[in-house]
């Protein structure tokens, strides 16, 4: 077909009636269908010929899936569907998990966002997705659907490569999990890209801290690294550090500097390996140092 | 290669279209509407030169594709100005001096009426954000910023008249 203004390779869009048969469908289409949510990463990869699936599917509009609900005992279900602006804009996610929404302002653009969900970035499996380690800190779980029904995944040991993660064919993932956070957390996400805001992570930091009684420091601290590793990464030397040692300046910049040590990056158009490491350690200073005061208020 | 029909307003039309599966918004309203105001730059949500309302809210019309509209409501820039007026956003950007090449223009005006949508009262910083979606290489943002500024005085006056 003659297209005078560039788009997408040809392919089918099935919109499956229920997540059952969404699961046969992409079990029995397994390398030739691909889920997909605000398809802002999907089809830039159709469009670029990486990805050449013959069928893209849509589970948008499946129940369950544009719903955000809090239960003050079970903590916060976010459909697959609900995009990044909804998140953000969200009441008890301003008020139980500022975390999130404040990494989810830092990606991309407004218009980007009202297409991009969290589920979707964390099924995206990017080592740069800047919502992961908001949504590993905060301890989420994942509700999916597969072949043999409904389970659960914790975002621990989720990532195995960049793109790929635990799922199997046939599994849809319908809402994302995240527990009650721990009483009196501080969060931030620190992130370093080549401009002020809109770009991808050159190094993104996330940091969740909250007083633990039986920590020598009085807290733990849980963090999560973007862009530094195959994977979305947790530099647990500088979280034992942090729980164990008396919290200093010293001590949060030997937690920094031990984060530094636990990452292997590589080089590439945003930023060189060696300037990735340094930026660890500096990030995860001011990260660590800004919840400390948080947590201190 | 399978066609969907569907049907959906388009800038308070309703439109029934026959698109393939892989064909985006932005390329259905192009070629299918021939509503060329919704300019196509990067195709991979970076540029935000193919900027429309899609139920109010500013997407990329290419990452959205044609077949996921059935049913909703878009508005592209020719869909702004009524049949006398232009859109407070359009009147202000013209005379703050806000277009210069004017491919980017269109994206521009639709981030600015979703964020006065959302937002009356947009602080500089809040219009800066808005705009973090859509690139121009003339201008220098200052008159964009400018103009969307005046454009939510224009509307806070037109309002308080009412």
């Amino acid at each position: 077909m003659h297209q005078p203004t560039p788009g997408l390779p040809e392919f089918d869009y099935v919109r499956p009636a229920s997540l059952e048969e969404a699961s046969r469908f992409l079990a029995d289409h397994a390398g030739e269908a691909r889920l997909f949510m605000g398809g802002t990463d999907t089809f830039v990869r159709m469009r670029d010929g990486v990805w050449q699936e013959k069928y893209v599917v849509d589970v948008k509009g499946l129940a369950g899936m544009n719903d955000i609900s809090f239960d003050p005992q079970h903590g916060l279900t976010i459909g697959a569907a609900v995009n990044m602006n909804r998140v953000m804009a969200d009441e008890a996610v301003n008020k139980h998990y500022p975390l999130l929404a404040q990494a989810a302002s830092t990606v991309a653009s407004h218009q980007l966002r009202s297409r991009a969900t969290i589920v979707g970035n964390i099924c995206n499996a990017s080592p740069a997705g800047d919502t992961i380690g908001a949504c590993i800190v905060l301890e989420g779980v994942l509700q999916v659907h597969g072949l043999e029904g409904k389970r659960e995944e914790s975002l621990r040991g989720f990532f195995l490569s960049p793109g790929k993660t635990v799922l199997e064919a046939g599994d849809v993932v319908s809402a994302l999990r995240l527990p009650i956070p721990p009483k009196g957390h501080a969060g931030r996400y620190v992130k370093l890209g080549r401009n002020a805001s809109g770009d991808l992570a050159i190094v993104g930091v996330t940091a969740l801290g909250f007083p633990d009684e039986t920590a020598v420091s009085g807290f733990r601290f849980r963090l999560a690294l973007a862009s530094v590793a195959p994977t979305p990464f947790v530099p647990t030397m500088a979280e034992e550090i942090l729980a164990n040692q008396p919290l200093t300046e010293v001590n949060v910049a030997a937690a920094a500097e031990a984060a530094q040590e636990s990452v292997t990056p590589i080089s590439d158009t945003r930023g060189g390996a060696r300037y990735r490491k340094l930026m660890v350690r500096n990030l995860v200073k001011n990260a660590v140092t800004e919840v400390w005061q948080q947590l201190m208020e | 290669m399978a066609y969907q029909a569907i049907t959906l307003m388009v800038n308070g039309d309703q439109e029934t279209v026959t698109v393939p599966a892989h064909m985006t918004l932005l390329q259905m309203l192009r070629e299918e509407l021939v509503l060329t105001g919704t300019k196509n730059g990067c195709a991979a949500g970076e540029c935000g030169a193919c900027t429309v309302l899609m139920n109010g809210e500013a997407v990329n019309s290419c990452m959205v594709l044609g077949v996921e509209c059935d049913g909703t409501q878009i508005i592209t820039v020719e869909g702004l100005a009524g049949d006398i007026r232009l859109d407070p956003v359009q009147q202000a950007l013209i005379e703050a001096g806000g277009v210069q090449c004017g491919f980017c223009t269109p994206g521009v005006l639709i981030s600015a009426r979703a964020l006065l949508d959302r937002n009356p009262r947009p602080d500089e910083q809040e219009i800066r954000e808005a705009l973090v979606g859509n690139l121009c290489r003339c201008t220098g943002y200052v008159r964009i910023v400018e103009g969307i500024k005046e454009a939510a005085k224009m509307e806070a006056a037109a309002s308080s008249v009412v």
